[in-house]
């Protein structure tokens, strides 16, 4: 197989699980690969953000859950580039950033997985994987006369979708003809292939049956395993359950609690995040 | 259960057009030939350069109800200049494509600026182009032009038949513009555009700058229909392009592209505009009147339209 | 009881007054005459308002113009002689875009005691309007058709016919006016159908457009390579077909025929293209229209009937036995622009 040409992760490989103590939450103990603080994002009279902290370590899946109006959403359109916070910080791998628009975010090695997908439903897989990305041919021919390489295209996505062991079999596909997780898969790899810090998922399981949802979960699994730290945002509490390593709170425009998975139940989970119960009543070990 | 066939894309057009071919054949020994054949490419010449910007249009999901207005201002625009100011032939071709050109970079920054529907927008600069020509030419045809501009209906002999330069050039574009839209990251954009404008949006590509460059690209392309509009009739005809208007969309659609945007082949609409070029020589030679022509154009959208929504609902 | 002297004086000068700005007033105000042609693109009609407009000027009356958006708009018509009426016109110039369907439109502006007058195309039936101030389509045909046959010499004549489109009377009657005067079988002037006898071998519809010309022109050569006569519907489509025949390389052999008399059509007259065009007036039959509608707005006398508005056979080559004039003549009398 072909070494990456599209991602490199600046994180260590794996999500580590820690041999000692309890099952501590992966991730915990590695370094910080985002970190913001004091998020504030005013819409007119309503204070979506206010004040929010976040951190994302190297090489774990972090899901983002809360009720609506919680800030969730805003939050992640903030560390994405889609919005612009009022006040606060945002560090990327310690370093202080400033996104004006969603494609400094990618330029800076964040891809997000948007809720509807984001692809141009008759074109092919492969061309959907390099939308706005396209490998053009080399020398003249690619700089002037911006033509493309459609066989290394194709044979990237090939490996591409190989190494994340997404059963697909042909490339050249449109995209219209694959079911609902299948699709979901080629957004996610899309973004998997060509993030370098980060990946935001945004409902990724929404709207699918159980086996697809799987499908996409094990996906979401072989991308961290790979090196890149995914945030996912889901209502889908199993789900969450299932496959984060740590989960984010979000209520009131603030961060709540973030808590172990392995340790928390999913009632205490609701409660905090409904405001039944406050991160101060968790027990220690709850909390990572 | 719902009809479902294969997806066909081009290949149903240019079927059609081997069934029509067919036909007439049979009716008239004067249709299967050489010279017959190239006597219809020099009739769809300039219907068919106008529809190759209608076509990139389209792919964008958008539609240009101006075009045939535009290409008769540009054919006044160059014929007028160079009688009233002596200019030569390039010069003026040059300020007639300029003018054309302009005016797609208008449609294209009232679509993407303004944020307006195409139709509409299309809709008033058709009323204002041609109210400019009629102004600007008096509504008096142009016959004092440069012999420089007559050459694109000057014909080259090949394999016994004569072929007209101009429509050597309507080939060469339709090739260059076939490849373009194939082969190059550009032409791949358009055809996202129209797919699903969002979701190109959102991959970091600049759709009002992909629209903009297809509107004036249209332009163009409407004013090199222009020049070859003045080489078929030798004059500057203020009152030109009035059928060429919907004729081009005609073909557009009788080629295979959606009118939704995303899907089509270029080459497909070279076979829509032979298609109807073929029934109206067809129809001529079997003594038929043109009326009938315009009916069976009528009837063949229909069946377009209908067996492209059919091929789809056999894709999920 | 008794008037003082200086009451009645007052009251008669008041009087006189009154009355004498009551008259100055029915003087000047305009006689209002509204022109409604079927396009407003078609160099016939625009020179047709220009006569209108120069002779409305010399008999300082006000005069209204519109037109339908294309040929064949009869809505817009109707439209235009409503607002026209209310806006106080007294007689209307009209050149119906569809002969019937016009027809409860002037009814009702007759009924309101306007004065319709048709130019140029007729209504169907004719009398529905007060008067037609037309060519002679029928016979413009007849001359052009008289000509082609003395110019043919003695030989059998292969025609083809560029027409205008289905449907129209004046399409029909200039196309079986030719065949008539060039004396084969045709249908009579009333007719709206396009005769056929053996010895036209195609027919074309060209719209009166000159790339329709051409393309119509080329498909019958494609069909019978041994055309030598061609009737066109006007002379923009005759400058059609001439492209079409010489491309082919057969612009000498081929007599083209044509109507309407315009500056540019007389041109191709003497530049070979055309060999015989009966010249029509557009300008006179305005200017005709316009004196009408003064005499009925100053003394209430209507117009009646058909007035031929005159059509001449212009020609750069005499032919023997067929009254024509030659170009000179036909440059002074052309309309459009010289």
């Amino acid at each position: 197989m072909t070494a990456p040409t599209l991602s490199s992760s600046a994180a260590p490989q794996g999500g580590a699980r820690q041999p000692w103590g309890g099952p501590a939450a992966a991730g915990s103990g590695q370094p910080l690969v985002i970190q913001a603080k004091g998020l504030v994002k005013r819409y007119g009279q309503v204070t979506a953000l206010d004040g929010a902290d976040f951190e994302l370590r190297a090489g774990e899946i972090l899901a983002v859950i809360g009720d609506n109006g919680a800030g969730k959403s805003s939050l992640i359109k903030a560390l994405s580039g889609a919005t612009i916070p009022d006040e606060g910080q945002i560090f990327l791998d310690g370093q202080p950033i400033r996104f004006k628009s969603p494609i400094d975010a990618r330029r800076a090695g964040i891809e997000t997985v948007y809720q509807d997908l984001a692809v141009a439903p008759a074109m092919t897989i492969a061309e959907n994987l390099f939308l706005g990305r396209e490998i053009l041919r080399p020398g003249f021919l690619g700089r002037v006369l911006r033509m493309m390489d459609k066989k290394k295209m194709l044979s990237e996505s090939i490996s591409r979708m190989n190494d994340l062991k997404v059963g697909i079999r042909s490339m050249t596909q449109a995209v219209e003809t694959l079911s609902g997780g299948q699709r979901q898969c080629v957004a996610v790899a899309r973004a998997a292939a060509f993030a370098q810090h980060v990946v935001i998922m945004d409902e990724p399981t929404a709207a699918l049956g159980v086996k697809e949802g799987n499908m996409v979960l094990e996906l979401i699994r072989r991308v961290r395993d790979k090196g890149l730290p995914v945030i996912l945002i889901s209502h889908n509490m199993p789900h969450v359950f299932e496959i984060a390593d740590r989960i984010h709170i979000a209520r009131l425009g603030k961060r709540a609690a973030v808590v172990n998975p392995k340790v928390i139940s999913m009632s205490d989970t609701v409660a905090v995040m409904t405001g039944a119960k406050l991160a101060e009543e968790l027990p220690a070990e709850a909390l990572a | 259960m719902k009809a479902k066939l294969p997806p066909m894309g081009t290949l149903g057009p240019f079927i059609a057009l081997l069934l029509a071919c067919a036909f007439f054949a049979t009716q008239s020994d004067r249709f299967l030939t050489l010279q017959n054949f190239s006597l219809i490419l020099q009739q769809v010449m300039v219907v068919g350069t106008i529809a190759i910007g209608q076509t990139l249009i389209i792919l964008t999901a958008g539609i240009d109800l101006s075009c045939g207005m535009i290409m008769a201002l540009g054919s006044i625009v160059m014929t007028k200049m160079a009688a009233d100011f002596g200019l030569s032939a390039p010069v003026a071709i040059a300020l007639g494509i300029g003018a054309t050109a302009l005016f797609g970079l208008v449609n294209g920054l009232l679509v993407t600026k303004a944020k307006l529907p195409p139709f509409i927008v299309t809709l008033g600069t058709l009323n204002i182009a041609f109210a400019i020509t009629q102004l600007y030419s008096g509504s008096q045809t142009i016959t004092d032009i440069p012999e420089g501009m007559n050459w694109l209906g000057q014909s080259l002999r090949i394999g016994g038949t004569n072929v007209l330069y101009g429509v050597i050039l309507m080939l060469v574009l339709y090739l260059v513009t076939w490849l373009a839209l194939r082969e190059t990251a550009p032409g791949r954009h358009i055809y996202a555009v129209g797919n699903s404008p969002e979701a190109t949006r959102l991959t970091g590509i600049s759709t009002d700058k992909v629209l903009l460059g297809v509107y004036v690209a249209a332009g163009v392309f409407y004013g090199i229909a222009s020049m070859l509009s003045v080489a078929r009739i030798g004059a500057g005809d203020p009152n030109a392009g009035q059928t060429e208007n919907l004729d081009a969309i005609t073909a557009v659609v009788l080629g295979g592209t959606s009118l939704f945007g995303g899907r089509g082949i270029l080459i497909g609409t070279l076979v829509g505009a032979l298609i109807v070029g073929v029934f109206r020589n067809g129809l001529t030679l079997m003594g038929v009147s043109s009326v009938y022509q315009i009916l069976v154009t009528g009837i063949l959208v229909i069946l377009a339209v209908a067996t492209d929504q059919m091929s789809r609902k056999g894709v999920r | 009881m008794t008037i003082r002297p200086s009451t009645l004086a007052t009251s008669a000068c008041a009087f006189s007054l009154l009355a004498l700005s009551a008259s100055l007033a029915q003087a000047q105000a305009p006689i209002v005459i509204g022109l409604i042609t079927k396009t407003d693109s078609n160099p016939f009609f625009v020179k047709m308002k220009e006569g209108a407009d120069a002779e409305a000027k010399k008999l300082g009356a006000k005069l209204l113009t519109a037109s339908g958006k294309t040929d064949g708009d009869n809505a817009g018509q109707v439209t235009a002689m409503e607002n026209m009426i209310a806006a106080g016109a007294k007689t209307i110039l009209l050149t119906p875009s569809d002969a019937k369907a016009i027809i409860p439109a002037v009814k009702r502006a007759r009924a309101q005691g306007v004065m319709v007058i048709a130019l140029d195309s007729p209504t169907e039936p004719v009398s529905a309007v007060d008067g037609l101030f037309a060519t002679d389509n029928y016979k413009a045909g007849v001359l052009i058709g008289q000509y082609a046959k003395a110019a043919l010499g003695g030989k059998t004549p292969v025609i083809a016919t560029l027409d205008l489109f289905p449907g129209h009377p004046v399409g029909a009657q200039r196309h079986n006016g030719f065949l008539q005067g060039y004396g084969l079988k045709s249908l009579d002037a009333k007719s709206n159908d396009l005769a056929k006898p053996p010895e036209v071998v195609c027919m074309a519809d060209s719209f009166g457009d000159a790339a329709k010309g051409q393309t119509g022109m080329e498909n019958c050569l494609q069909k019978n390579p041994g055309i030598n006569v061609v009737y066109t519907i006007n002379e923009p489509a005759a400058a059609g077909a001439y492209k079409a025949l010489k491309a082919a390389g057969k612009e000498k052999d081929v007599v083209i025929v044509s109507v309407d008399g315009g500056c540019a059509g007389i041109k191709d007259v003497g530049a070979g293209v055309i060999a015989a065009t009966s010249q029509q007036y557009p300008l006179r039959m305005a200017a005709m229209g316009v004196a009408a509608g003064v005499e009925y707005a100053r003394s209430g006398k209507k117009v009646s009937g058909y007035t031929d508005t005159g059509v001449t056979l212009i020609a750069a080559k005499p032919v023997a036995g067929v009254d024509s004039k030659d170009v000179t003549t036909g440059m002074d009398l052309c309309w459009g622009n010289k």
